[in-house]
């Protein structure tokens, strides 16, 4: 059935590769927290047991021991225990099959430092600004990138001699230092820009034309710090694609033939694109991690400003479940360049055409 | 011998090695001539610069050029380890399974395209802050290096992989090598100076990433680095302060360390590369 539809499957191929490597980083995301000794039910039991009796900072562990799936429960709810008293850990594996079933469902556990609080809401309310911060500015950043590459790579001389160094260097620039500089530079010292924070305070996060017109004053810098970099590293890729692309034999052709300017430059283009397409998708993922620390330093309400909270919190299910939707979220838009690459190359066309 | 002379005739890796062998010199000769000490206090916080200490002091009152060559120095350090490491496990991953091909390669290039996917700064989060007591500086740099060694093995690979059906790769196997012998005598010679290349950029990405994983607060606990004094600079609200020389030259120093790597790396890519040579 599947052969007449070689794009549906190419798809289902890929969206096969892609369930597994989200195997892999639950996986990884499981295990890795749990190499050291650390335990969260130790470090709350730590801050919540001072002033409490015996008595009761037993029964607060069991309550936490449970709540995080540490120990093995009888049907009344109770902790079994073993002969000398202790709590009956659950082992490993099985915490790890239940854990993957919670993360399938959604249920990420518990935070510890905002204790009742839901990492799910957590990060429910920090997702959407990471989301609007950093997809349309890789977005645009891609596309204006590769057009001043094709453009540098055309015209060298003069543009070309002071474009490359200079997207050279913004590449090379961490992001965080981009971050830093604008902060100080346009938010503190000259006071364009406010400095910090996603929105002015005492605004309430809704709908209303307030905050959205604070809330885009206050995107403007991140927004900046996190595009120079990412058209600084695709114009060059850009630039050295284009230069080759120039080289090969359909351009020669076509210039001989006489075919217009614009229109070669269109052919190049297009060829050019698609290895940068590719490479978009291998690039998502330092790109959204230099993207979440630009975002600590604008200390902007995202899931950035919610990692770095965790970790100086030691909140291991915050940290895990913030890790774990920023790599979910870099393979969906990973998966979204692998369809349109398929659907874009007529090599991986012909070769669908040519399996049937 | 013709490459090199290539290479010094290049402006861009003339420049690029000006700068990198100038951050070397800092690294290794201040020591000798001043007294550095990134632990003693020697005024008030966040004095500005003056005659006496160059670049001010931060927070807690030391001497910023200490800070700065020390953590220079650790930063060098980790890049270097770090790119060396996962070199190795890039190249021994990428040329084996190029060479070999069928099952093992498969393998090996479905692990590699998994983590080249996953974001390694997400690894990196995660193993850091599970090894809470005891992040030393090498320590760091093993974790970076077996984080980022993905795109590395898949360059490689492509490479190896093409040299694979070679005559002189094929000879050798009918004179009876085998596949050490093959990869050691007859492939690596070739990659040689991609592998170089590789390494080049591996220390790069070390340097940037010791930096952002010490933004995050997970940095060694036993030195400073140049991750590490931004850090601390940020924390401790040098921004508002308006202190720029409590990160301005680190984070000075850490561009002009990436940008001397790349612009070392394009300009050997473009004398050793026969295609893009003129």
């Amino acid at each position: 059935m599947l052969r007449n539809h070689p794009q549906l499957k190419h798809i289902l191929s890929r969206a096969g590769w892609y369930l597994l490597t989200f195997l892999v980083a639950v996986t990884i995301n499981f295990f890795l927290p749990r190499l050291g000794d650390a335990n969260p039910v130790d470090a709350m039991m730590a801050k919540a047991s001072s002033g409490l009796d015996t008595k009761s900072a037993r029964e607060k562990e069991d309550a936490y021991l449970k709540e995080f799936g540490l120990v093995e429960i009888d049907p009344q709810g109770n902790v079994l225990r073993d002969a000398a008293g202790k709590p009956q850990r659950t082992s490993l594996p099985v915490q790890f099959l239940r854990y993957l079933g919670m993360s399938l469902r959604g249920d990420l556990g518990t935070s510890i430092l905002q204790h009742p609080k839901r990492v799910s809401e957590i990060i429910k309310t920090a997702l959407p600004w990471t989301l609007c911060l950093q997809l349309p500015t890789i977005i645009f950043g891609w596309i204006f990138g590769n057009l001043l590459g094709a453009l540098a790579a055309y015209k060298r001389g003069v543009f070309d001699r002071g474009f490359y160094p200079l997207a050279l260097l913004a590449s090379a620039v961490p992001a965080f230092c981009v971050g830093i500089l604008l902060v100080y530079v346009f938010g503190i010292t000259l006071e364009w820009f406010p400095a910090v924070g996603g929105y002015d305070d005492g605004l309430i996060p809704t709908m209303s034309w307030a905050f959205l017109k604070s809330a885009s004053y206050y995107y403007v810098l991140p927004f900046l710090s996190i595009f120079l970099i990412v058209v600084g590293g695709q114009a060059i890729g850009m630039r050295s694609m284009c230069i080759y692309e120039l080289g090969t034999d359909y351009v020669k052709y076509a210039k001989l033939l006489g075919i217009r300017e614009s229109k070669i430059l269109l052919y190049m283009f297009r060829n050019a694109m698609l290895p940068q397409l590719t490479g978009l998708a291998l690039a998502l993922g330092s790109m959204v991690g230099g993207a979440l620390i630009t975002e600590m330093i604008f200390s902007y309400p995202g899931l950035g400003m919610a990692v770095l909270t965790a970790i100086q919190g030691n909140d291991y299910p915050l940290i895990t479940g913030c890790t774990l939707l920023v790599t979910v979220c870099v393979l969906i838009a990973n998966f979204t360049v692998d369809i349109l690459v398929g659907l874009l190359d007529p090599r991986i066309r012909a070769a669908q055409a040519g399996a049937r | 011998m013709k490459l090199f002379r290539g290479l010094l005739k290049s402006p861009a890796f003339l420049v690029g090695m000006t700068l990198f062998l100038g951050t070397l010199l800092i690294a290794f000769l201040a020591p000798l001539f001043m007294n550095i000490d990134p632990h003693r206090r020697v005024g008030l916080p966040f004095m500005p610069p003056s005659s006496e200490h160059w670049l001010g002091t931060d927070h807690m009152g030391i001497d910023m050029v200490s800070l700065l060559v020390a953590g220079l120095r650790s930063s060098l350090h980790v890049g270097f380890l770090a790119g060396i490491v996962a070199t190795i496990v890039g190249t021994l991953i990428g040329v084996y399974g190029g060479y070999k091909g069928g099952l093992l390669d498969d393998i090996l290039t479905v692990g590699t395209n998994l983590f080249l996917v996953i974001p390694s700064l997400i690894v990196l989060i995660l193993l850091s802050s599970s090894l809470e007591e005891g992040r030393s500086l090498s320590l760091i740099a093993l974790i970076i290096g077996c984080t980022t060694w993905t795109w590395s093995a898949r360059a490689v690979r492509a490479q190896s992989s093409s040299l694979r059906s070679r005559d002189h790769v094929n000879l050798a196997r009918i004179n009876g090598y085998g596949t050490f012998g093959i990869v050691m005598l007859h492939i690596l010679p070739y990659l040689l100076s991609y592998i170089f290349m590789v390494f080049i950029l591996q220390t790069a990405t070390g340097i940037l990433s010791e930096a952002s994983i010490s933004m995050l607060g997970l940095g060694p606990y036993d030195s400073v680095s140049l991750g590490k004094i931004l850090n601390e600079a940020i924390r401790n609200e040098a921004l508002t302060d308006g202190a720029w020389w409590a990160f301005a030259p680190a984070m000075v120093l850490i561009t002009v360390i990436a940008f001397a790597l790349y612009v070392l790396n394009t300009s050997m890519e473009g004398i050793f590369n026969p295609r893009l040579r003129k």
